[in-house]
């Protein structure tokens, strides 16, 4: 059965037909075509498929599509701003902090999340907003140095 | 030293924009009109004999487009690196329980996974093999009824006289260690794509594959089609780690015979517990060492016996393992070496290629026993290295000699005892635990499962944590070595404007490679990076160069890289000699500059390639780099395996909670000698990648089995280290000198990788006064000196 939900993604206004039973991970992968949220475990444990509803950094493979109803989504392609690089993806691009770049999208959701609650997180609160990412590749060490230096001045 | 202009400055990846946007695109992000998936069909066995498939219950439903099975393949039905042992859909029995039998294909993946429970698969069970000890037993089952027993290679070592070393000797060890089956954890599970492009083109695979060439070789031979009809294209690499290999070759001729079926793209993307489930692990080792060595800390004999559990396909068992035998002894001079070994059939799952590749187990094992010797000794773990270790001109346990390059390992030590205050505070630490053993010990007396602590063994809150420091030590041979053919070739062609394509035939795996290569162009041409546009990796345009394996491509590719761009430029400085009469050596290249210091002329890098264009010459040529000659003798295990090598030193300093076996690691030093240091970012990335994974496999991560079957399915069960486990990690580069591949520049992504496990080993010993053989080195291990599993599949929660 399908509902009609409406929403805010990355800032635009939608309203959507969808399944009642479509998670939302595959709401935005596949009715969507925005592919750049990952799908890594499928049950809340590696963080690629992050995304940030009502200003909170959620697994999208944990909820369904029609809990966004009402609330406001961002996803990886929201994240540059006015068509430039934000300064995290800046961040990332200088730090080294991707190598596969698998994880990249869910890591900088997480981060970018603290970010909004707290400007000016410290090495330990960037590493627990975090701890629900994993990433195979980089051992972490440059994904915390770029977070840290996207934020503040 | 040469003065560079790109090499070895931090330099931005070529993909990192689109991965920073999210617009790069991995296998499954992509779709195309028409397209189907793929669910495979499995058997809940580990060995059993396949009676009768039926499927008559999902045959008709609209769901099903196609049933794939053996009968659909035209040509080869098993495949294999060096045994063709691996069937691509399995007809005769089962040998593992993620063995395969058909794949329903249809639109609709969510249907076909709830279709697929329905084939009714008859089978007759048989006793299964888990143990890879008992698998030469005359009475074993035996796995593959094509070969005579279980064994899948065996390596024989044989130097000087063993028996007189150990006669020789004033002490010896014996000791038997263990490590466990890993996972490669990459974040992005495999995914494929085939699309029939009809009769006269044949095939393309678009996929998350490691090594398109091999991917191409299977396809074609499955298919029974020519190498030009198969076109693999890699999509952009969610990391492999050496994992995918076998397993999406498998994979794409899956997609590929379901493709030629139903003349329609076909996508197989596993979720993680089918990725988990089918593809393949590093090895278990069982290592048994005896060590012969003096009252002065003298190595005289070792022998060796290992075992590797090769799980139920060949696979690259035998390159993994040989890589073992050249190194089991470590980077120490040992005069007297015995060492055998076996790689063997069980009905575990198969093993293979992962980061490390035979190395990672036998360090686990030889660096504790050389921390071993120094303590019955009074010596410290330093002391006993700078003994034994290799210098410039000793001699390996294979009779080479090392003198083409420095042997820079007493350098990589030093520098990381210094960068730590090693001796110090290991000395500090052995003291002060040394009441920590007895306590650690009410396990191995106490009835198993009966946690009642005796008033002796109660720990005082504040003696709760202690603080222990290790060390690791390794040498490494670079590339293939006597396992392969190893040559590699590049495709470079400058344009007129200037900016020039590039492209080597080994693979981008998310480790950099694109960039390295584009950093080697640049150098020699004098551009600037960005001049350099790396193409996708695409077999029907690159050449073949081998697999992108054993931390070669920096090297190999390098090589052939650096081969190209010198050619080119050689083109370039006879055509622009001649149009401004200057001489040859003159002639300098610089910030997309070309200048003559005779003529004081200089144009732009696109105004000289006009000049050669206008006295054609060929802008565009095909670099090629071989390896020089390595040679090895099957029967006594002599030879120069390698033709050069690299040196490394990790430092693990952790405090362990002996309340309850917690270990966390504080700092990593980690000092290497990767010759020269092409990108440095991404080698900076290569170490703190490498000693993270290898932390994990000291004390995290291990897939175990019952009856063959995986217990962690997922990653709530499969431990991956997390940004929290690993409080700091230093890396250092010294840079020896070689004379191969671009400037010296030789391997870092391994041996990365190879230390962790022993540097942490050898750190809990120094917090504990209590050495673990068993690997991981987890709560249980330290608590209780063993293992706890659960007795059957069941998941925690459920
Ligand atoms: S896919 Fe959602 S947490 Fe892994
Ligand atoms: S960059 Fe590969 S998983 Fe993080």
């Amino acid at each position: 059965m399908k509902k009609h939900i409406k929403f805010l993604l990355n800032g635009r206004e939608m309203a959507c037909e969808v399944e009642q039973n479509k998670r939302l991970l595959d709401f935005l992968r596949e009715d969507l075509q925005l592919t750049g949220t990952k799908e890594g475990c499928s049950v809340g444990e590696c963080g690629a498929c992050t995304i940030i509803v009502d200003k909170l950094a959620v697994n999208s493979c944990l909820m369904l599509a029609v809990q966004v109803d009402g609330a406001e989504v961002m996803t990886v392609e929201g994240l540059m701003e006015n068509g430039e690089l934000s300064k995290m993806q800046q961040q990332f691009i200088d730090k080294g902090a991707i190598q596969c770049g698998f994880c990249t999208p869910g890591m900088m959701m997480s981060a970018y999340a603290l970010i909004m609650h707290n400007p000016d997180p410290s090495v330990e609160e960037i590493k627990t907003a975090i701890a629900g990412n994993l990433c195979r590749c980089t051992g972490y060490k440059q994904i915390i140095e770029a977070v840290s230096c996207s934020c503040g001045k | 030293m040469k003065k560079f202009n790109v090499v070895g400055k931090p330099v931005t990846r070529q993909d990192a924009y689109e991965k920073a946007t999210g617009t790069a695109l991995y296998a499954d992000d992509y779709t195309f009109p028409g397209m189907l998936y793929g669910v495979m069909v499995r058997v809940p066995a580990s060995h059993a004999i396949i009676d009768r498939i039926d499927y008559s219950a999902v045959a008709g439903n609209p769901a099903v487009t196609a049933i794939v099975d053996h009968n659909d393949i035209p040509a080869q039905k098993k495949v294999g690196p060096i045994k063709q042992d691996q069937p691509i859909f399995s007809w005769e029995k089962i040998v593992t329980p993620g063995d395969v039998v058909a794949m329903l294909v249809g639109q609709n993946e969510t249907e076909l996974l709830q279709l697929r429970d329905k084939v009714s698969v008859e089978f007759t069970a048989l006793p299964v093999l888990t143990d890879p000890l008992k698998s030469m037993d005359p009475d074993a089952p035996r796995i593959h009824p094509q070969y005579e027993n279980n064994a899948i290679v065996h390596y024989p070592l044989r130097k000087g006289d063993p028996e007189k070393g150990f006669a020789e000797s004033d002490y010896i060890i014996e000791q038997t260690y263990t490590t466990q089956f890993i996972e490669h954890g990459y974040i992005e599970p495999e995914a494929v794509i085939a699309i029939p492009l009809g009769k006269a083109k044949g095939v393309k695979i678009l996929g998350s594959i490691q090594n398109p060439h091999t991917t191409r070789k299977v396809v074609a031979l499955v298919l029974g089609l020519p190498l030009t009809k198969v076109r693999v294209v890699q999509a952009e690499m969610g990391g492999s780690f050496g994992g995918k290999d076998d397993q999406m070759n498998i994979l794409s001729a899956r997609a590929a015979v379901a493709a030629v079926k139903t003349n329609r793209p076909v996508k197989i993307r596993f979720n993680r517990e089918e990725s988990i489930l089918e593809s393949y692990k590093r090895h278990p080792y069982h290592m048994h060492y005896k060590v012969g060595f003096t009252n002065e800390g003298k190595l005289k004999s070792m022998r060796i016996h290992i075992t590797a559990d090769g799980g139920a396909y060949a696979s690259m068992s035998p390159f993994v393992t040989w890589r073992t035998v050249v190194q089991a002894t470590g980077p120490y001079e040992v005069e007297n070496v015995f060492t055998d070994v076996h790689a063997v059939y069980t009905n575990n799952p198969y093993t293979g290629a992962m980061r490390g590749f035979g190395s990672p187990q036998p360090i686990f094992a030889q660096e504790q026993i050389m921390d071993e010797i120094a303590l019955k000794l009074g010596m410290s773990p330093l002391q006993i290295r700078e003994i034994n270790g290799f210098k410039t001109g000793s001699v390996t346990a294979s009779g080479q000699k090392l003198d083409n390059h420095e042997v820079n390992l007493s350098t990589v030590i030093n520098k990381a005892v210094e960068e730590t205050n090693f001796v110090e505070k290991w000395q500090k630490n052995q003291k002060d635990n040394a009441d920590v053993a007895k306590q650690l010990n009410f396990a191995n007396d106490s009835e198993a499962n009966q946690f009642i602590l005796t008033k002796d063994q109660l720990i005082a809150p504040d003696k709760t944590w202690r603080k222990g420091i290790g060390l690791a030590a390794s040498y490494r041979g670079c590339s293939l070595g006597a396992e392969g053919i190893d040559v590699t070739s590049a495709y470079l062609s400058v344009q007129l404007d200037g900016s020039a394509y590039l492209l080597c035939g080994l693979a981008e795996n998310g480790q950099g490679l694109r960039t390295t290569f584009c950093i080697v162009a640049a150098e020699i041409l004098g551009l600037t990076v960005d001049k350099i546009f790396y193409l996708e990796q695409d077999t029907a345009i690159a050449p073949d160069s081998g697999p992108t394996v054993a931390s070669r491509s920096t090297l190999m590719g390098g090589g052939a890289v650096r081969n190209a761009a010198e050619t080119i430029r050689e083109r370039m400085v006879r055509s622009v000699a001649d149009e401004w009469k200057v001489s040859a050596d003159s002639i300098t290249f610089a910030n997309n500059t070309v200048s003559s210091s005779e003529n004081n002329k200089s144009v732009t890098f696109a105004d000289a390639c006009g000049i050669t264009y206008k006295h054609k010459e060929n802008l565009a040529t095909i670099g090629f780099y071989q390896a020089p000659e390595v040679s090895w003798e099957e029967e006594t295990g002599q030879g120069s395996a390698y033709f050069t090598y690299v040196y490394g030193c990790q430092i693990a300093e952790i405090t362990v909670n002996i309340a309850t076996g917690q270990v966390y690691v504080e700092k990593v030093t980690a000092v290497h000698d990767p010759g020269t240091v092409l990108n440095l970012q991404g080698a900076l990335g290569q170490v703190y990648g490498g000693v993270t994974q290898g932390v994990g496999y000291g004390i995290w991560e291990e897939i175990s089995v019952h009856n063959g079957k995986i217990r962690e399915m997922n990653l709530d069960q499969y431990l991956l280290p997390t940004s929290k486990e690993i409080d700091d990690i230093t890396a250092i580069f010294i840079e020896g000198k070689d004379e191969h591949g671009a400037w010296g520049a030789k391997s870092l992504g391994e041996p990365t990788l190879e230390l962790g496990a022993a540097a942490v080993a050898n750190a809990i010993q120094n917090a504990t006064g209590t050495r673990f053989y068993h690997n991981p080195i987890n709560l249980e291990e330290i608590l209780l000196n063993r293992k706890l599993y659960p007795e059957d599949l069941k998941r925690g929660s459920l």
